[in-house]
């Protein structure tokens, strides 16, 4: 069994993310990049996949510019079996639709895929579509929201947690399933994973490597513009107060105050 | 102006609130037109028509309770290429969102999720990086593909007879391949709905697992319930309840943060809420720097108080 796993490298969210002035595209540069969060708990739910069964390959596979194989270095490090790393400067600015279409690409070429695992979204753009879109390319099932799975040799069966019903789906391989961060607890890599990782196969590919014509990706290309970005004033702190005995009422005076009671 | 499409998200007929603000932005933009998937069709009928349905297309077929969301993605896509519509508006749920997806990538329309706001010429706000920036966007290719957050608007009567259309629709092989096997639905919790609740208290680490003071306090307010990652994954509330970044996003004209100390995996969830209520033991905890009003103490005495003092005012 072949599994894909899709992880993204983004802009650490406990840093001061931003956009590029010029084109309002993420900044992708001036802040530290790293492994999506939510894209570990797919690494994770792969390699118990391959720890439970024979014959189980992993490999990770991202999209983005130099630099991005960060991501694939953290999966190869959890224990991934190989990587492949889309880089091509034409994907600069890429909209979620060229996105999938590039990772559809990307997966065809790898060939003889069984299970694309992802996260649930990404924790920059946090769209959550580009599993869905894959699974539409690749003429696939798609299940999001995964928060329990279990994966026999043609099948998998998922659990999700949606708001108004708990469901069961079964879909047949070969399937796109996107996870939660509900479905497991991401390992830390070993000093034994790190060291191996480094003898591990990483691909590039390009576009013209995977057939894509540039002229359909990019920021050019995109469906969608972003045509302005605002920072969002800070919040002003108000009023703190102590509790003495009376902390309670004082926020109930508040929310009188404020026409909530 | 064209149709604007709004697929309408309802438990067996049961029109959800976020179904009525779609088609209230819809009216902006051109002639709303409800797309109703599955069966009840006569229970929800007179709420479409009071929230200003034009036009309600009504498919009616087994496959969209017994599979996942492509049956509904394809009669969608298949409504909106016959009737040439300006744009379609989905909610932004985990299921709304892949639906939108797969309508996007067979229309070839560009796509924009978790709009806050929708514009007349159908351009968008949202609010993105944990709420630290926000954005307006404008689909530029086909018709746009729009996920809406609840509560972007407060939903307008507009009372029209819209005119029913039954449609049939041919499903593909490929609306068959996720099968639903069990459906257990919640159980009521007799309070609103988390996303769409005008008010939300949440409970955090600071609730020491303990969220009768949470729900009390919520039961008195006519809150909604939510809770920190921290208390989610120690197992104190179900995952259903979070609110953050891999959870819900919420934006209420109240929320009250309890015992949460406000990590950037929390405020992601909630930073666009109008008025911000924090109660929690450490001063120091980054969250008071973005109340309007805070408290310093132990939400096990200060939430009990207050809830005590609000029953009072209300009499």
């Amino acid at each position: 069994m072949k599994i894909v796993t899709l992880v993204k490298h983004v802009p650490d969210a406990t840093a001061d993310r931003t956009f590029n002035s010029a084109d309002n595209t993420t900044d992708r540069a001036g802040v530290d990049g790293l492994l999506s969060e939510l894209d570990e708990y797919a690494v994770e739910e792969a390699l118990k996949v391959a720890e439970a069964g024979d014959g189980v390959e992993v490999v990770a596979l991202t999209m983005g510019p130099d630099g991005a194989d960060a991501a694939l270095k953290k999966a190869l490090q959890m224990g991934a079996d190989s990587g492949v790393h889309v880089v091509d400067d034409s994907l600069h600015g890429s909209d979620a639709p060229a996105t999938a279409r590039v990772l559809a690409a990307a997966i065809g070429k790898i060939g003889d895929v069984d299970l694309v695992l992802t996260g649930m979204a990404s924790t920059d753009g946090g769209m959550s579509v580009v599993p869905a879109m894959l699974a539409e390319h690749l003429g696939l099932a798609h299940v999001g929201f995964v928060g329990e799975l279990t994966v026999s040799a043609d099948a998998v069966t998922a659990r999700r947690d949606g708001d108004v019903a708990s469901e069961t789906i079964e879909a047949a391989l070969p399937a796109v399933v996107a996870v939660t961060d509900q479905i497991n607890e991401p390992r830390y890599p070993s000093f034994k994973g790190i060291m191996a990782a480094k003898k591990k196969p990483v691909e590039t590919w390009t576009l013209a490597d995977l057939g894509v014509d540039a002229a359909g990706v990019g920021l050019g290309a995109a469906a969608s513009v972003v045509r302005e970005v605002t920072k969002r004033p800070e919040r002003t702190a108000g009023t703190v107060v102590t509790d003495e005995g009376d902390g309670g009422v004082k926020l109930a005076e508040f929310l009188a105050a404020q026409k909530f009671i | 102006m064209g149709e604007v499409l709004v697929l309408v998200d309802h438990v067996d007929g049961v029109v959800r609130k976020t179904t009525l603000e779609l088609l209230t932005l819809a009216r902006r933009a051109g002639e709303p037109a409800a797309v109703f998937l599955g069966s009840g069709f006569d229970a929800a009928r007179d709420t479409l028509g009071e929230y200003g349905a034009a036009k309600v297309y009504v498919v009616e077929a087994p496959e969209f309770e017994q599979f996942l969301v492509v049956p509904k993605a394809e009669a969608l896509a298949q409504i909106a290429q016959a009737s040439g519509a300006a744009g379609v508006l989905v909610t932004s749920s985990p299921e709304g969102k892949e639906i939108a997806a797969r309508l996007a990538v067979k229309l070839g329309s560009g796509i924009v999720t978790d709009a806050v706001d929708v514009a007349a010429d159908l351009s968008t706000t949202q609010s993105v990086f944990a709420g630290g920036y926000t954005v307006t966007a404008q689909v530029t290719t086909g018709a746009p593909v729009i996920t809406v957050k609840p509560n972007a608007v407060t939903p307008e009567p507009a009372p029209a007879t819209p005119a029913e259309e039954k449609v049939a629709v041919a499903f593909s092989e490929a609306a068959t391949k996720a099968r639903i096997v069990e459906r257990k639905p919640r159980a009521a919790t007799g309070r609103p709905e988390l996303t769409e609740a005008s008010i939300v208290v949440s409970g955090g680490r600071g609730t020491g697992g303990d969220f009768a003071p949470v729900e009390a306090l919520a039961d008195a307010l006519g809150a909604a319930v939510g809770a920190s990652r921290a208390a989610v994954d120690s197992g104190w509330y179900p995952h259903a309840y979070q609110v953050g970044q891999t959870g819900k996003t919420v934006s209420p004209q109240l929320y009250l943060a309890c015992g949460i100390s406000g990590a950037i995996q929390h405020r992601a969830g909630m930073q666009t809420s109008k008025t911000i209520v924090v109660v929690n033991k450490d001063p120091e905890a980054p969250i008071f720097a973005m109340a309007d009003f805070g408290v310093v103490g132990d939400l096990h005495t200060v939430l009990p108080q207050a809830t005590a003092e609000i029953e009072k005012r209300k009499g």
